[in-house]
C-alpha cells in the first residue's frame, strides 16, 4: 500500500470524471430530481394529525439507495473500461499495488458520493421540507457509506461482465433485489421468513434501517452503531473480494 | 547493475549461434530455457530457449498467430507459463522487484483516451515512483511536447500509440517490450521511431521489439524468428540473409520456414 500512488489514481480518476461534465451533472442532479418525483408523488395525501408524513419516510430511505445505485453502475462501467481498454494489464506490470488502484477508485467515487449526498440532503431538508428527528449530518454519512458500498459492489462485479452490456444487466440482479427486500415498500418484519432471512444478509437493508434510527431518535442509538458497522464489513469485504478478481497472471 | 554480471549465461540450445549473435559477448537481459505455454489444449509456445543480449535490440519475429504476445507476455510475468525457466534482468519474470525495471507496451495502445497526454504520462510517472518533471521529458523525447494538454482520444493514430510508448518510457526502464509499436504507423515515423529505439539501446536499455513485417529486421541486433510457437532461428540479420542466400530478409525467412519444413518432413518419414 502507497499512499502517493493511491492519491495518483483518485486524482486520474477524477480528472477522467472532469473531462466528462454531461456525467458529473447527471450525478449531482438526477437524485434531488427524483427526490422531487416522490414528493409531488405524496403531495396531495390526507394525514390524520401528528401523522408523520410518507415522504419523510420515503423520501429519507431513498437519500440512501440513489447513492447505492448511481454508484454501482458509474464504478462497474469505469472497471470495466479499465479491463478492456488493457490499462489495467498494463498497471499490473508496473509497481502500483492492487490495493492502492481499489482504494483510489473507491476515495475518488467516494468524493462524488459525498458531493451528491450533501445536494440530495440538503435538497430533502430546505426544498421540501424533510423532518426527522435525528441530525442531518448522520443522513449524510449514511448515504456516503451506501454509496462506497455500491463502489465496492461495482468494482466486484466488473470481473464478472466482459462487455458493458454486461455490466449493466447486473443492476437487477444485485441493485433491485436489495431495493425491493430493503424495507422501502414492505417493512421487513412483515416479510415472510425466507424474504426476511434474505433481507438479512443484504447490506442495503442495514443502511435502510440506519436511516430509520436517524428518522425516530434524536440522538445516534446503539443499533444505528450496528448498522453502520455492518454496512462497512460488506464495504470491506467487497473490496477484498475485487482485489482477488486483479489477477496479474492470466491465461 | 552487478545482478546481470555475475548471472550464468545458460546453453541455448535452440540458437544455432553464440549467445549474443551481434557478436558483443555481452550479459545477457533475459534468459528463456524450455519456455512452454499451453492454452487449454492447445500449445502456444513450444519448448522455447533463448537469450536476449542487454543493450540492444532483439527483434521478435514472425507470422500473426505465432506466439509473439505470449512470449512477451510471459517476459513481462503476466502470462501464465506451462513450463520453463524465464530469468528476466536476473531474476525470474514477474518478480515484484522487476515492476520497476521492465516496460511493457502492448500491440494495443493502453492509455486513458478521455486524458490528456500529459496527465496519462503524470500518472504512469506516478506508479513508477516518478516526478512529474520525468513526464516533460518524456513527452519531448517522443516529440508530443506540442500536444501535451490535448485530449489523447482526440490524437491521430500513430500519435496515440507514441503516448502509449511514452507512458512506459517515463518509468525509465531497463527492459523494454513492444509488441508490434510500428504497425500501422507512416514510414516516416517508423524510421523516426526505430531511431529512438537505437538511441535507447546505445544509453544501455535492452529492447525486445516484436513485428510481423520482415523488412523492421533489419533495425535490429538480434533476431528471435518464431513460427507456429516455436523458435526456428535466433541469429542476426547478416546471418539471416546469409543462410537464406538473398539480401531481402522477408525471403530470407520463408526459405528457413521451407528448410525447417523440409526438415520435419524428412525425419518424420524416417521414422
Amino acid at each position: 500500500m502507497n499512499v502517493a500512488m493511491m492519491w495518483s489514481t483518485c486524482l486520474r480518476v477524477l480528472r477522467q470524471l472532469k473531462g466528462d461534465p454531461r456525467s458529473i451533472a447527471l450525478i449531482l442532479v438526477v437524485p434531488s430530481l427524483l427526490l422531487a418525483l416522490v414528493y409531488w408523488l405524496y403531495e396531495n395525501e390526507i394525514l390524520a394529525p401528528s401523522v408523520p408524513r410518507t415522504f419523510d419516510r420515503v423520501g429519507l430511505m431513498m437519500l440512501g439507495i440513489f447513492p447505492f445505485v448511481v454508484m454501482f453502475l458509474v464504478t462497474s462501467i469505469t472497471m470495466l473500461r479499465e479491463r478492456i481498454s488493457g490499462t489495467l494489464e498494463r498497471l499490473l506490470t508496473t509497481p502500483v499495488h492492487k490495493a492502492d488502484l481499489l482504494f483510489g477508485y473507491a476515495l475518488a467515487f467516494s468524493i462524488m458520493a459525498a458531493l451528491q449526498a450533501l445536494v440530495a440532503t440538503g435538497t430533502a431538508y430546505w426544498i421540501f421540507g424533510l423532518k426527522i428527528a435525528g441530525n442531518a449530518g448522520w443522513v449524510v454519512l449514511i448515504s456516503v457509506l451506501t454509496a462506497v458500498l455500491g463502489v465496492a459492489l461495482g468494482l466486484l462485479c466488473s470481473a464478472f461482465a466482459t462487455t458493458e452490456f454486461q455490466a449493466v444487466q447486473f443492476m437487477p440482479v444485485v441493485v433491485i433485489p436489495q431495493i425491493l427486500l430493503c424495507g422501502l415498500f414492505v417493512a421487513r418484519a412483515q416479510m415472510n421468513g425466507v424474504l426476511e432471512a434474505l433481507s438479512n444478509i443484504m447490506p442495503l437493508s442495514y443502511a435502510v434501517h440506519g436511516l430509520q434510527e436517524v428518522a425516530g431518535h434524536a440522538d445516534p442509538t446503539s443499533s444505528l452503531v450496528t448498522d453502520l458497522v455492518v454496512v462497512a464489513a460488506f464495504v470491506v469485504a467487497g473490496l477484498l473480494l475485487a482485489s482477488l478478481t486483479l489477477r496479474r497472471r492470466t491465461r | 547493475m552487478s545482478h546481470r554480471a555475475t548471472m550464468p549465461v545458460p546453453e541455448p540450445p535452440f540458437a544455432p549461434m553464440p549467445a549474443d549473435p551481434s557478436g558483443a559477448g555481452g550479459s545477457m537481459g533475459v534468459s528463456v530455457e524450455g519456455l512452454r505455454v499451453f492454452r487449454g489444449k492447445k500449445q502456444v509456445l513450444a519448448n522455447i530457449s533463448c537469450n536476449i543480449p542487454e543493450g540492444r535490440i532483439t527483434g521478435l519475429l514472425g507470422p500473426s498467430g505465432s506466439g509473439k504476445t505470449t512470449f512477451m507476455r510471459a517476459l513481462v510475468g503476466v502470462q501464465t507459463i506451462t513450463a520453463g525457466t524465464l530469468t528476466v534482468l536476473g531474476r525470474p519474470a514477474g518478480d515484484p522487484r522487476n515492476r520497476h525495471d521492465v516496460g511493457y507496451v502492448t500491440q494495443a495502445p493502453s492509455v486513458y483516451p478521455d486524458l490528456s497526454v500529459l496527465d496519462n504520462l503524470r500518472y504512469f510517472a506516478s506508479v513508477h515512483g516518478g516526478s512529474r518533471e520525468d513526464a516533460g521529458a518524456v513527452l519531448t523525447a517522443v516529440g508530443l511536447a506540442d500536444l501535451a494538454t490535448r485530449k489523447a482520444s482526440k490524437l491521430s493514430g500513430g500519435q496515440f500509440s507514441r503516448v502509449s510508448l511514452a507512458c512506459a518510457l517515463v518509468g525509465k526502464p531497463k527492459l523494454l517490450v513492444l509488441d508490434e509499436p510500428t504497425v500501422g504507423l507512416d514510414p516516416v515515423l517508423r524510421a523516426e521511431l526505430w531511431g529512438q529505439f537505437s538511441a535507447m539501446a546505445a544509453e544501455g536499455t535492452t529492447l525486445l521489439i516484436s513485428s510481423h513485417v520482415m523488412e523492421e529486421a533489419g533495425h535490429c541486433d538480434s533476431l528471435l524468428l518464431l513460427r507456429g510457437g516455436m523458435l526456428l532461428a535466433q541469429l542476426t540479420p547478416a546471418q539471416l540473409r546469409q543462410r537464406g542466400d538473398t539480401d531481402d530478409l522477408e525471403l530470407a525467412f520463408l526459405r528457413l520456414i521451407r528448410a525447417a519444413e523440409a526438415d520435419a518432413a524428412g525425419s518424420e518419414a524416417a521414422s
